[in-house]
């Protein structure tokens, strides 16, 4: 088959260069809203002037957790929950490095909620993007700790109940220094948003909103992906510096999207490190930045 | 390569094991450790906090074992040279990660100073319960390398190896303390710094677009990059191609699975280490390891001194003393099988390498486990009577 010669076919989506091209297609259902978050940060990386060489992604497991494997860049896709802690070794020995973690909400909440937690409370200079689909989706639509009460799942076949988290919430109280939420119709804010954290120091995190046509909203006859972008358009109201504890979902009601937290009071914890040993050892501290082996 | 002067403490010292592992790790170049606090394994990392702030490096206390074995190798993949320590119930959380590392090819230093299992078990007293966990306590089908200390001055030599051969091997190398090495102090002497060997990491000199993250060298082993060099490349714990793609078919599998055990299987001449006593000739050997070596050489010696005889000759007794547990030294058991009588086996556990030393045997001498449920060591005339047994 001869390639395409007409002028359309020469023309490059401006995040091609960010990605591994020949990996595609990716395994994603179609109405996933992963790409559309891959699509923002290749924007954001675009916009961040980023060394791309010096820009390492690390996944756990799950439909999110391979976005790692399609990210032209230094890419991890590390054990089921463990990309915050694996982040923090390789930001820790590298400091030179941006570290950004790329995953999903079963992932880094309920598996590795405890990681996340104390990643936020170290103010490790991380970077966390959650795509939040509200389910688990790889392994086929089972409730997640995000998962709104009043819907079902494969293992709340009755309907769930449990309360689920606000992850808003649960960044900011952590200590979290950046937090912000959008969806998958929010693009522009999202790319924005992604820049934004890329610049500041500290355990910054976003939350995506995403939909799963296939695990969340056929289940829950709500519609396809259209419909659920209509509802992200028509449900979300936007509030920078809104309370996070007002940010909590349910299945039909407000979604609240903005930058939630953007604080500069908290040092990062490389930082507070190398000042806490000066101060306390002064010049029997062997300050090293890159901790590279022969 | 010679170690790093800065991380070494050359001198005559009195330390002890858990003291000379950290010092071994430092020498051996590690500058990077993420771990939890669990007895008897913690004074190791608490020296590491004090030493390495004074000779470049980091230590993190993370929030638990699950943590602590994966932080290390982001440290790793970053360019440094990592370990973590536990005991028993962390040890069996970091199972995951042993396997994560063996399919990644992260070299990285796992320590278990052993205490008696299971569950919490006995907190702080010693036993030899984690040797089939150490090989095969994650899941699916990989090899690893496991020493097993049974002084303070090995605790320091052979810290250094196991850092040397999770270098060459890209392996995670399981150091097997156990409770009596770890707390046991004793002289140890620590060459200087041009005297230690230590093994650089593996980088390729390739370019970018000539490398493959995971195509073997003769040896079977890949060549290493780190984070930030350019060469984009991507690493899973899902089965992959040589370019770390993931590829989920029987026979990436098979390449792959059988590379990560060949790799080791195939080099067990060079890995392998152990300890051989009078062995040439003897009439019963005793296979041991850790500190249940010790209290062995202690029967050998009451046996002796008894002087029982096999017909109008003297019993001899040999020694036979694991260093390297895993890969298990079958090929030399097997011979010796073909020249003695039996072998005696043991061990602070209901009876673990002594299957390895059976299955080994292969029916040509007796085996004769003593078998210990741990808290504290062997009395040398259990062995003693195992040995005499043996010889009938």
């Amino acid at each position: 088959m001869s390639e395409c010669q007409s002028e359309l076919c020469q023309v490059r989506n401006p995040s091609e260069p960010f990605l591994r091209n020949d990996r595609v297609p990716t395994i994603w259902c179609p109405g996933c809203g992963i790409g559309t978050t891959v699509n923002c940060f290749t924007r954001a990386l675009i916009e961040s002037k980023c060394d791309l060489d010096k820009v390492s992604i690390v996944s756990g497991i799950g439909c999110s957790g391979r976005v790692a494997g399609y990210m032209d860049l230094d890419s991890f896709h590390t054990t089921h929950g463990r990309a915050i802690p694996f982040a923090t070794g390789l930001k820790l020995a590298r400091p030179d490095l941006d570290v950004v973690v790329y995953s999903g909400d079963g992932d880094l909440f309920a598996i590795g909620g405890n990681h996340f937690i104390h990643a936020a409370r170290r103010n490790v200079n991380i970077k966390v993007i959650c795509v939040n689909n509200l389910i688990y989706a790889m392994t086929g639509g089972q409730t997640a700790p995000t998962t709104p009460d009043h819907v079902n799942s494969a293992t709340n076949p009755y309907g769930t109940f449990e309360p689920a988290f606000n992850l808003p919430q649960l960044a900011e109280a952590a200590g979290a220094v950046y937090v912000a939420r959008w969806t998958t119709f929010h693009v522009r804010q999202l790319a924005k948003s992604m820049q934004e954290m890329l610049a500041k120091p500290g355990f910054c995190f976003i939350e995506v909103l995403s939909p799963c046509p296939t695990y969340y909203q056929r289940r829950n006859k709500m519609g396809e992906a259209v419909d659920t972008m209509k509802q992200y358009k028509e449900h979300s109201r936007k509030k920078d510096g809104a309370s996070t504890a007002d940010a909590g979902l349910s299945r039909d009601g407000e979604i609240l999207v903005g930058k939630f937290v953007d604080r500069d009071d908290r040092e990062d914890y490389y930082t507070l490190l190398k000042r806490h040993m000066h101060a306390s050892m002064g010049d029997r501290y062997e300050d090293r930045e890159a901790l590279v082996c022969q | 390569m010679q170690a790093d002067p800065k991380g070494v403490l050359t001198g005559t010292h009195f330390l002890d094991g858990d003291h000379a592992c950290c010092e071994g790790a430092l020498a051996a170049g590690a500058r990077f450790s993420s771990g939890y606090p669990i007895t008897p394994s913690t004074e190791i990392v608490e020296r590491f906090a004090a030493r390495i702030p004074t000779v470049g490096g980091i230590f993190i206390q993370m929030e638990d074992e699950l943590a602590a074995s994966i932080t290390l190798q982001g440290a790793v993949w970053g360019g440094a040279k990592a370990f973590t320590v536990t005991s028993g119930p962390g040890f069996s959380l970091m199972m995951e990660h042993i396997g994560y590392a063996a399919m990644t090819e992260t070299p990285c230093v796992f320590v278990d100073v052993q205490r008696g299992g299971p569950s919490t078990g006995l907190p702080t007293l010693p036993a030899q319960g984690d040797m089939m966990q150490a090989k095969w306590g994650s899941h699916g089908d990989y090899e690893i390398i496991a020493l097993a200390p049974n002084s303070p001055q090995e605790c320091f030599d052979l810290t250094v190896r196991a850092f040397n051969l999770s270098e060459q091997y890209r392996v995670p190398v399981m150091f097997m303390m156990d409770e009596c090495v770890g707390h046991m102090t004793e002289k140890v002497v620590i060459p200087p710094a041009s005297e230690i060997e230590v093994t650089p990491r593996r980088r390729t000199q390739k370019k970018p677009a000539d490398y493959k993250l995971y195509a073997p060298c003769d040896d079977g082993v890949p060549e290493m990059v780190q984070a930030g060099d350019g060469y984009r490349f991507h690493v899973t714990g899902v089965t992959h191609a040589e370019n770390g793609y993931p590829v989920i078919t029987p026979q990436a599998q098979d390449v792959l699975v059988r590379r990560l055990c060949d790799k080791i299987r195939n080099n067990i001449d060079d890995i392998s280490l152990n300890e051989s006593i009078d062995t040439a000739d003897a009439d019963v050997v005793v296979v041991a390891y850790g500190i249940t070596s010790r209290v062995a050489m202690r029967a050998i010696q009451m046996v002796r001194e008894r002087a029982p005889k096999i017909g109008n000759r003297k019993m001899k007794i040999g020694m036979f003393r694991l260093i390297t547990p895993w890969p298990f030294p079958e090929k030399v058991i097997h011979e010796m099988a073909g020249h003695i009588r039996g072998f005696v086996v043991p061990e602070l556990n209901l009876g673990q390498m002594v299957h390895e030393v059976q299955r080994a045997t292969g029916g040509l001498a007796k085996v004769i486990p003593v078998s210990h449920a741990g808290g504290t060591v062997h009395s040398p005339e259990q062995i003693v009577d195992a040995i005499l047994e043996a010889a009938r």
